[in-house]
C-alpha cells in the first residue's frame, strides 16, 4: 500500500476535534489528500461538524459531540475516503501583483547575497514560480505556499528581524509566504503586494481558500502605488483564472 | 427596551466577548471567545439571554459600570469576584438590576481570573466576520477591536423576558476548583516516553504570571521529548497543552493561533477550560487523564444545566440586611433616596 492511498490516522485533540492525519512533512501529495478530504466533507457536512481546518498534512475537524459521536464522524470521513477519486481540487489560480523594488522588497539583496545571486536574479526566481496555498495560519489571512524553487530555498534566520510592513511576501524554511499583518518575522522579506488578503469588512473577507495556486506577478514601485490606492478604496487587484 | 451601559472605569484586559468567531481558523482567524465558557454562558443564561449573548469577560483589572438613562438587568458570574453595588456587597455570581448612575463594581475577590458581566438582552455590537468577540491583537470584534476603557458606552439589546428576578445565582457547576484538570491525552502524545507523559499529569505545574487569554504557561518538571519538538504545523484546539523545545507546557487558550508546530502531549476537555482559565498564577495543578467518553459526559452534563432555567434564589430569603436590599432597589421609590445617600 503506497503513501497516497494508506489509511490516515485519527487522533483526538480533546473531545470535540478529530485530526485526519495524513502525513509528517510537507508533500503536495498529502496536501492534496488533506484537500480532497476538506471538499469532500464541506460539500456534505455531516450534522455536528463546526469546522475543518486543512494543515500541510491533516484535516482538523471541529465537531459537536453531543451531535455526533467520534465513531460515527470517524466512519463518515472513512466512507469518504474510500469513495472513488473525485478531483482533489478545483483549478484556480490566482495571479497576485508584487513589488520586489526598493523600499518594497526589504530584504531580497540579503537573501539574494546568501543564496549566491545578484538580487534581480533572486527576484525572476520567485516570480517565475507557481506555489500552492497549503494553508492559512499564524494570523488572519497568513498564508503558507509551498512551490519554492531550490535555489532560493533558503532557510530562517536565527534571530527575528524587526517588524516588515503588513502585505509583504516572504522566503524562509523552504517556504514562501504571504503577511497581512506588520510583525517580527524571522523569514525574509522579498516583496510586498498591493492586495489585501485579508479584508474583514470586504464581502470576501478572504480571496483564496487553501489549495488555490499562485503566481507572483512583478511590478514597479510606481504601479505598486497605484494599485495600493485601488485596493485602498476596496478594490481586488489580484486576478483569479479558474473556476 | 434597549438601554446604554457606561463603563466608569476599567483595568487592562477587559474586553467584550460572545460565543466565539466561528468558521474561520482555516483563514487563519483565532476563535476568541470567553476564556472561561461556563460562566460566560452562565451569566448569560441566568438573564434569558442565549448561551453565547455578547456580554463582558472582566479580567484581574476590575471594572465599574452603570446604567445610561434607563435601569439594565445585570449578571455577574465567573471566578469569585468581590462585587458591590453602591458599595454593598453581592454575591459573586448574582443578577441584579442597575438603575442610572448606580455603580456595579468589580475587583478581583478571593479567587479566579475571569468574571462576566452579562446584561439582559446581550450588549448590541456590530459583527466581525459574524462575531462581536474582541480578538485585541488583530482590532477586530468588541468595541472597536480593543480592550474596554473608562468612558466607553455599550448598547444593548432587546431583553428575552420582561423582567428578571434579582438574586443569587445558583450553579453548583461554576464551583470548580482547580486542581486537577482533566484532559484527553494527544494528538501528539506518541512523542513523549511514558514516563514523561506520567509526569506530566503528575505535576504539580504552577502557574506562571506570564499568561494572557493566548495562552497560560507552566512551570514544573522538566518533560523531554522522545524524537524532537518539531512538527510540521497542524491545528490547534482550544486547551491543547503543547510543550516546546524547554519542556514546560503551555497551553493555548481563547486567542490561540488556529495552528502551530509544537507536539501537543495533550488536550483538556471542553468543561475544563474555565476550571484552568480561573487559576490564578502562582496556583498549583495537576491533570488527569480520561476518556472521550468521560469527557462528552462531562460536556453533556453542562449543556443540561444551559439548556434549562438557571435557578436564581431571591436575595430576600438570605442573610443579606434590609438596608443591602433597598441598596439593591427591590422596592421602586427608593432610588432617589439612596442616590442623595
Amino acid at each position: 500500500m503506497s503513501a497516497s492511498d494508506a489509511m490516515p490516522r485519527f487522533l483526538d485533540a480533546g473531545e470535540a476535534a478529530l485530526v485526519v492525519e495524513f502525513g509528517s512533512g510537507v508533500d503536495p501529495a498529502v496536501s492534496d489528500r488533506v484537500l480532497a478530504l476538506d471538499a469532500a466533507l464541506a460539500e456534505a457536512a455531516p450534522t455536528g461538524l463546526r469546522e475543518l481546518v486543512p494543515t500541510y498534512r491533516s484535516l482538523m475537524i471541529h465537531y459537536d459531540p453531543l451531535q455526533i459521536t467520534r465513531d460515527a464522524l470517524v466512519g463518515m470521513v472513512e466512507e469518504r475516503l474510500s469513495a472513488p477519486k473525485t478531483r482533489a481540487r478545483k483549478a484556480v489560480l490566482w495571479t497576485v501583483p508584487c513589488c520586489y523594488e526598493a523600499p518594497h522588497g526589504e530584504d531580497l539583496a540579503e537573501m539574494a547575497e546568501i543564496m549566491g545571486m545578484p538580487a534581480e536574479k533572486a527576484a525572476q526566481i520567485h516570480a517565475g514560480a507557481t506555489y500552492r496555498a497549503y494553508m492559512y495560519g499564524f494570523a488572519p489571512g497568513f498564508t503558507y505556499l509551498g512551490g519554492l524553487p531550490d535555489e532560493i530555498a533558503i532557510s530562517r534566520r536565527t534571530k527575528p528581524r524587526p517588524p516588515h510592513d503588513s502585505k509583504v511576501v516572504l522566503v524562509g524554511g523552504g517556504l514562501s509566504a504571504i503577511a497581512t499583518f506588520s510583525m517580527p518575522t524571522g523569514w525574509y522579506v522579498v516583496g510586498r503586494t498591493p492586495e489585501r488578503l485579508y479584508a474583514p469588512e470586504r464581502a470576501s473577507a478572504f480571496l483564496m481558500e487553501p489549495g488555490d495556486d499562485i503566481r507572483f506577478e512583478p511590478i514597479d514601485a510606481a504601479t505598486f502605488a497605484a494599485l495600493d490606492r485601488r485596493v485602498e478604496a476596496g478594490e481586488v487587484v489580484a486576478r483569479r483564472q479558474g473556476q | 427596551m434597549t438601554g446604554t451601559l457606561s463603563i466608569l472605569s476599567a483595568g487592562p484586559g477587559s474586553t467584550v466577548q460572545d460565543g466565539g468567531r466561528h468558521g474561520y481558523l482555516r483563514y487563519g482567524v483565532t476563535g476568541a471567545g470567553p476564556m472561561d465558557p461556563l460562566a460566560h454562558a452562565v451569566a448569560n443564561r441566568a438573564l434569558g439571554n442565549p448561551a453565547g449573548a455578547a456580554a463582558i469577560e472582566v479580567s484581574l483589572g476590575g471594572i465599574e459600570i452603570t446604567a445610561e438613562e434607563a435601569p439594565l438587568t445585570v449578571a455577574v458570574a465567573g471566578g469569585a469576584f468581590s462585587a458591590t453595588l453602591d458599595g454593598q456587597a453581592l454575591p459573586p455570581a448574582v443578577v441584579v438590576r442597575l438603575e442610572p448612575g448606580v455603580q456595579l463594581r468589580l475587583r478581583a475577590g478571593a479567587a479566579g481570573c475571569w468574571c462576566y458581566l452579562a446584561v439582559a438582552g446581550g450588549l448590541d455590537l456590530p459583527l466581525v466576520l459574524g462575531s462581536a468577540s474582541t480578538h485585541t491583537r488583530t482590532g477586530i470584534g468588541g468595541l472597536e477591536g480593543r480592550a474596554l476603557a473608562a468612558g466607553d458606552r455599550l448598547a444593548t439589546g432587546t431583553p428575552a423576558r420582561v423582567s428578571v428576578a434579582a438574586g443569587a445565582i445558583q450553579a453548583p457547576l461554576l464551583e470548580r476548583p482547580a486542581e486537577t484538570i482533566r484532559v484527553i491525552l494527544g494528538p501528539q502524545d506518541d512523542f513523549f516516553a511514558p514516563d514523561q507523559i506520567a509526569s506530566f499529569l503528575a505535576g504539580p505545574w504552577t502557574v506562571s504570571a506570564r499568561g494572557d487569554r493566548m495562552a497560560c504557561f507552566l512551570e514544573g518538571p522538566k518533560l523531554t521529548h522522545l524524537r524532537g519538538y518539531n512538527i510540521t504545523s497542524d491545528g490547534i484546539a482550544m486547551g491543547a497543552i503543547q510543550v516546546p523545545g524547554e519542556g514546560q507546557p503551555i497551553i493555548l487558550m481563547a486567542d490561540r493561533q488556529s495552528t502551530g508546530g509544537y507536539p501537543k502531549i495533550a488536550t483538556i476537555i471542553g468543561p475544563d477550560l474555565g476550571r484552568l482559565a480561573q487559576a490564578r498564577p502562582g496556583s498549583t495543578l495537576c491533570f488527569r487523564s480520561v476518556s472521550h467518553a468521560e469527557a462528552v459526559a462531562a460536556r453533556a452534563e453542562e449543556q443540561a444545566f444551559l439548556a434549562g432555567a438557571i435557578p436564581v434564589e431571591p436575595l430576600i430569603r438570605t442573610r443579606f440586611t434590609s438596608e443591602f436590599l433597598l441598596g439593591l432597589n427591590l422596592v421602586d421609590g427608593y432610588v432617589d433616596a439612596h442616590a442623595q445617600a
